[in-house]
């Protein structure tokens, strides 16, 4: 440990400012406003030196060494008697190509919401004392690489979600925050339960020699690890595993959200205030799958071959079932969280695609689609702070009236629908040909491609309906952007451009862990094959 | 009988805490004799103070104990009537706290303060209750056994009763009375039973005597089951539970939150103690428990426990009286309490440990605050808690903190308390039954946040009264918050001192 703790730094500073808003008597309002954008623009600057400082060449994945900004303590050591051994539990923090994409996402949309929740009014100390604490279980998501220290961010983000939707929500706010509750609670006994049964499958062998069970998930993803009589071992002849990978992957798919466990996402977004819509878009639905990425994929090779099939299919059903929802939708909220289904689609197919081409593209159209709905949704944000309705019937030649307006929400849809120039243009292009490019799901890819032609049908005939045509009456009044709005669609812009005629920045920065996921996934098949397991 | 002079003298000195307890009963007694009816409540709080020593004293003689392991009143032949052992001076301690607090919310309580003209007999039936659960957690034979719980249950139908005036408190009284008489009857009569089979009340002779297996199986088996009623009845499991809604809703709050955790922990304390040393065979070296298979406790027990937790957790989500929905989670935990004697290994009796002592902190803490808001607001329901979260910020965002303890989410201790029992029981291969409560663990997340739903998110039309917290309110609030979050993120100390105090005399 010789260098700046800067994970432990990203991840806790939220908490901090916390503790300092909570502190603050409730009338400074500003201050507490300005004190979390400082947050969370730390953080920004935070994860620019993480990137400045971040090696490209180092894989990560499964192999401790090439891990970056390594913190490990021991957190809880308990020597326990002859029937459990000792209890250790570390406090492991660490980043590859996997989690740096996500980590530059979590600051940039988080610092972004906090802009955006400048215009909340109500309970402001609430709102930001929780909006800090999310963003820290946020970011510790993708820095932890301890199971049990990962669950404690994933359930830490769940109260303060639902106090944001279910506080500054709208008219159905508390159906929408509960249901988002339950749902995602749901979704995490399924990971707990897989998260104690690998805990007594896999024991690591400490620098003294001996052997305790773990938590640590780089030493879960090595066969060695594992002792015959693990409940999921893979060389327990009566194993779990299958039954494990499937409760671990449904957890993991709650968020994502995939067919059928999508139905929170619409209530959730439609109700929350814009910020969260934002983060919950931005970051939250990549957490689901990072979560397969980092977790799934690595521990159970072996299932996750026996299954990608199925992956691709759910993929492609997200695909198709989301882009056929977003076009009926009359709201244009619910309208961007069906698209958001359909876009983490994608992400589904690229991943179970299995090569470099493919996980690549899965990898960043997560980023791209963070950076793509954000943006979205601040657009809708926009419109319904002024007109008070979201109903797309409703507007019409709003081009006129709000020009600058529909040119940043133009740049969006066009960047949703893939348009080449725009990021998500090569994140998309990536998926399919990664997906072509293996076998068994080629067919699956063909029929996904349907998914664009969706795409462009419903963003496009949404542009026509909202901008296009004669302005009505009532509307005459609204006005263009405010310098806030700016300060917050420009950025966002900027990336999706920036990615989209130079996609290298970012694909560089996760080369070498695709390719260590993809080789760790190529040699898994043979060593499992070489213990008899296909 | 030849009972040894200088030996009784040594027994003696084993029960020091209890002695000390009945010290500051009588004490309470008498002093109470020098009060008048019209004694200002000031000065009639001196009753609590004595009863809030004499629970630090005999809290400081528990702790000196930890470590003896020895029978106390042994009638020469035969083992004793009482041990002392860790296990047991666990127990005490959790039940000397939850005593302690208990006593303090009581000075606080409007329903207590307010039948002022008989304090007296409350501390003295309290304290009387204290003692019976320290004898009972110790206790090795059957007729102590009766005659503890006898003077826990009696006194404590008197305190549920406690304030009189209201029909839903004497209802409350007489449906005690009278749930419990039947239990403590047929508990009497397997008692009777298992001493016919066996010729023995104590139950390390019980469990050498019916090593040999020449017993009939079926009077075994009957007394065993009727002897668990009455101790079922004691901790609230199902079927044996329906007692409790009715009784919590109408007792006084301090009374109700001590039954939930001082009357469970001794309940629990006698089952373990009852079914571990009565039935046991051996303990291997990883700490599985070998139990005699005449009864198989193992299949009977999770039957139990998954009844309990689901009707518990079920019934709680209709609940809109506070007391009531508190007293259907105290039932949802008995059931996940249970998993843990379930698994029958070391390792589920240390999570239960774990699971108790954060049960009580956090349960005996949401509690807290509602007697708080009781006696601001003199309701318990749901609906007038609504909004209270923006004119009471501090007691909000502490039965907050104690809910999501209660539902069991991290970084809560609450998370911990839940996260041993499913190590033990996968560790065992039990995962369905880890999974069921898991799914419960989902349900009751429903009717928590129904709690935090009316304080944040329900603005009502009126403003519910800022509820002003004294310093002293304070500082038990945070005594209570502290560890429930600590333990939450760092918990070897509780695992720790748990994983010593399983030693249970003899095996």
């Amino acid at each position: 440990m010789e260098h700046f703790p800067i994970l432990s730094f990203i991840t806790f500073f939220p908490i901090v400012g916390m503790i300092i808003v909570l502190f603050l008597p409730k009338t400074r309002t500003t201050l507490i406003k300005g004190l979390t954008v400082f947050v969370t623009g730390i953080q920004v600057v935070a994860a620019a030196v993480i990137l400045s400082l971040y090696d490209y060449t180092l894989g990560g994945i499964n192999d401790p060494s090439t891990f970056q900004f390594i913190e490990k303590f021991r957190w809880i050591e308990i020597e326990g008697f002859a029937w459990l051994g000792t209890i250790k539990i570390d406090y492991f923090l660490g980043i590859d190509g996997l989690s740096v994409p996500m980590l530059l996402l979590t600051a940039i949309v988080t610092f972004i919401a906090a802009i955006s929740s400048w215009s909340i009014d109500k309970s402001v100390k609430g709102y930001f004392a929780m909006f800090l604490l999310l963003d820290t279980g946020m970011m510790g998501v993708f820095v932890a690489l301890d199971f049990f220290l990962f669950y404690v961010f994933w359930e830490l983000m769940l109260l303060p979600m639902y106090f944001l939707i279910g506080i500054w929500g709208g008219p159905r706010r508390e159906y929408a925050a509960i249901k988002f509750f339950l749902y995602t609670l749901l979704g995490s006994i399924f990971i707990l339960l897989v998260m104690i049964g690998l805990y007594f499958s896999a024991q690591e062998t400490l620098a003294d020699g001996t052997k305790v069970f773990t938590f640590n998930i780089l030493a879960l993803m090595d066969t060695a690890n594992y002792s015959e009589i693990g409940i999921l071992s893979p060389l327990n002849p009566a194993n779990l595993r299958f039954i494990a990978y499937l409760a671990l992957f449904i957890g993991f798919a709650i968020k994502i959200p995939m067919f059928p466990f999508h139905t929170w996402l619409p209530d959730a977004h439609v109700e929350a205030p814009t910020a969260i819509s934002v983060i919950l878009a931005g970051i939250l639905l990549k957490m689901g799958t990072y979560g397969i990425l980092r977790f799934s994929y690595p521990i159970f090779p072996d299932i996750t071959h026996q299954l990608i099939w199925y992956i691709a299919l759910f993929g492609m059903i997200n695909i198709i079932y989301g882009a056929l929802c977003a076009m009926a939708q009359k709201d244009f909220k619910k309208l961007i969280a069906y698209s958001s289904v359909s876009h983490m689609g994608f992400v589904m197919l690229g991943m179970a695609s299995l090569n470099s081409i493919g996980i690549a593209g899965a990898i960043l159209q997560m980023f791209n689609h963070g950076t793509i709905t954000a943006m979205l949704f601040l657009l809708v944000g926009v419109i319904y702070d002024r007109a008070h309705i979201r109903d797309l019937d409703a507007f019409g030649g709003l081009a006129n009236q709000m020009p600058v307006f529909t040119g940043f929400t133009t740049v969006a849809f066009f960047a949703a629908i893939g348009l080449p120039g725009l990021s998500a243009f090569i994140s998309e292009a990536f998926v399919f040909v990664g997906a072509f490019g293996y076998e068994p799901i080629r067919a699956l890819a063909i029929i996904s491609t349907l998914g664009i032609l969706l795409g462009a049908g419903y963003m496009l005939w949404t542009l026509q309906r909202v901008f296009l045509g004669s302005l009505k009456e009532k509307w005459n009044t609204l006005p263009d952007l405010t310098f806030r709005e700016y300060a917050m669609l420009i950025p966002l812009t900027l990336i999706i451009i920036f990615l989209g005629v130079y996609p290298s920045a970012m694909l560089d920065l996760m080369n070498s862990s695709v390719n260590q996921i993809v080789r760790f996934m190529d040699d898994a098949k043979i060593l499992y094959g070489s213990l008899g397991i296909f | 009988m030849d009972l040894n002079l200088s030996y009784l003298f040594e027994s003696l000195y084993l029960i020091k805490p209890e002695i000390v307890i009945s010290i500051a009963l009588v004490l309470v007694v008498t002093v109470d004799l020098f009060f008048s009816k019209d004694t200002p409540i000031k000065k009639k709080n001196l009753l609590a103070y004595i009863s809030l020593a004499g629970t630090v004293a005999a809290a400081y003689f528990v702790i000196e104990q930890f470590g003896i392991t020895a029978f106390a009143f042994a009638v020469s032949g035969s083992k004793g009537m009482m041990v002392v052992d860790a296990f047991g001076a666990f127990f005490k301690l959790l039940i000397l706290l939850s005593t302690f607090l208990v006593i303090y919310f009581s000075i606080r309580s409007r329903e207590i303060t307010e039948g002022s003209d008989r304090l007296g007999e409350y501390y003295t039936l309290l304290l009387g209750m204290v003692l019976g659960m320290m004898f009972l957690v110790s206790s090795s034979d059957l007729i102590l056994i009766y005659v503890s719980l006898e003077l826990v249950s009696l006194s404590s139908y008197v305190l549920a009763g406690f304030t009189k005036h209201s029909l839903r408190n004497s209802e409350a009284s007489l449906k005690y009375v009278i749930y419990g008489g039947v239990s403590s009857g047929i508990m009497l009569f397997g008692i009777s039973i298992l001493y016919g089979l066996t010729g023995s009340t104590n139950l390390y002779e019980i469990n050498s005597l019916i090593q040999p297996a020449s017993i009939n199986n079926l009077a075994l088996l009957l007394s065993g089951l009727m002897i668990f009623t009455g101790i079922g009845f004691k901790i609230s499991a199902a079927p044996f539970h329906f007692w409790t809604p009715d009784v919590y809703e109408g007792s006084p709050l301090p009374f109700t939150a001590f039954l939930s955790v001082a009357s469970k922990a001794a309940g629990f304390a006698l089952l373990i103690r009852f079914i571990k040393i009565t039935f046991i065979q051996s303990v291997d070296t990883i700490g599985n428990w070998h139990l005699l298979t005449l009864i198989d406790w193992q299949t009977f027990l999770i039957v139990l426990s998954i009844l309990t937790m689901t009707l518990g957790n079920f019934a709680a989500l209709w609940q809109s009286n506070m007391k009531r929905l508190l007293a259907y989670s105290s039932i949802a935990h008995a059931g996940y309490i249970l998993l843990g004697l379930v698994v029958m290994t070391n390792q589920g009796l240390i999570a239960m440990l774990i699971y108790f002592a954060i049960y009580a902190l956090m349960n005996l803490g949401a509690f807290f605050v509602v007697i708080l808001i009781e006696n601001r607001i003199q309701s318990e329901e749901l609906d007038d808690y609504k909004g209270l979260g923006y004119t009471s910020p501090v007691l909000a965002a502490s039965l907050a903190i104690f809910m999501i303890s209660l539902i069991g989410l991290p970084p809560t201790a609450g998370f911990i308390a839940k996260l041993y029992i499913f190590i033990a029981l996968i560790d065992v291969d039990m995962v369905m039954a880890a999974f069921i409560a898991l799914l419960n663990t989902v349900v009751s997340l429903y009717y928590y946040i129904k709690v935090l739903k009316n304080i944040y998110l329900v603005r009502p039309e009126t403003e519910p009264p800022a509820i002003a917290v004294t310093p002293f309110n304070l500082v038990i609030l945070v005594v209570l918050l502290i560890p429930v979050l600590l333990f939450g993120v760092y918990f070897t100390p509780l695992v720790n001192f748990a994983t010593n105090s399983i030693t249970l005399l003899g095996f």
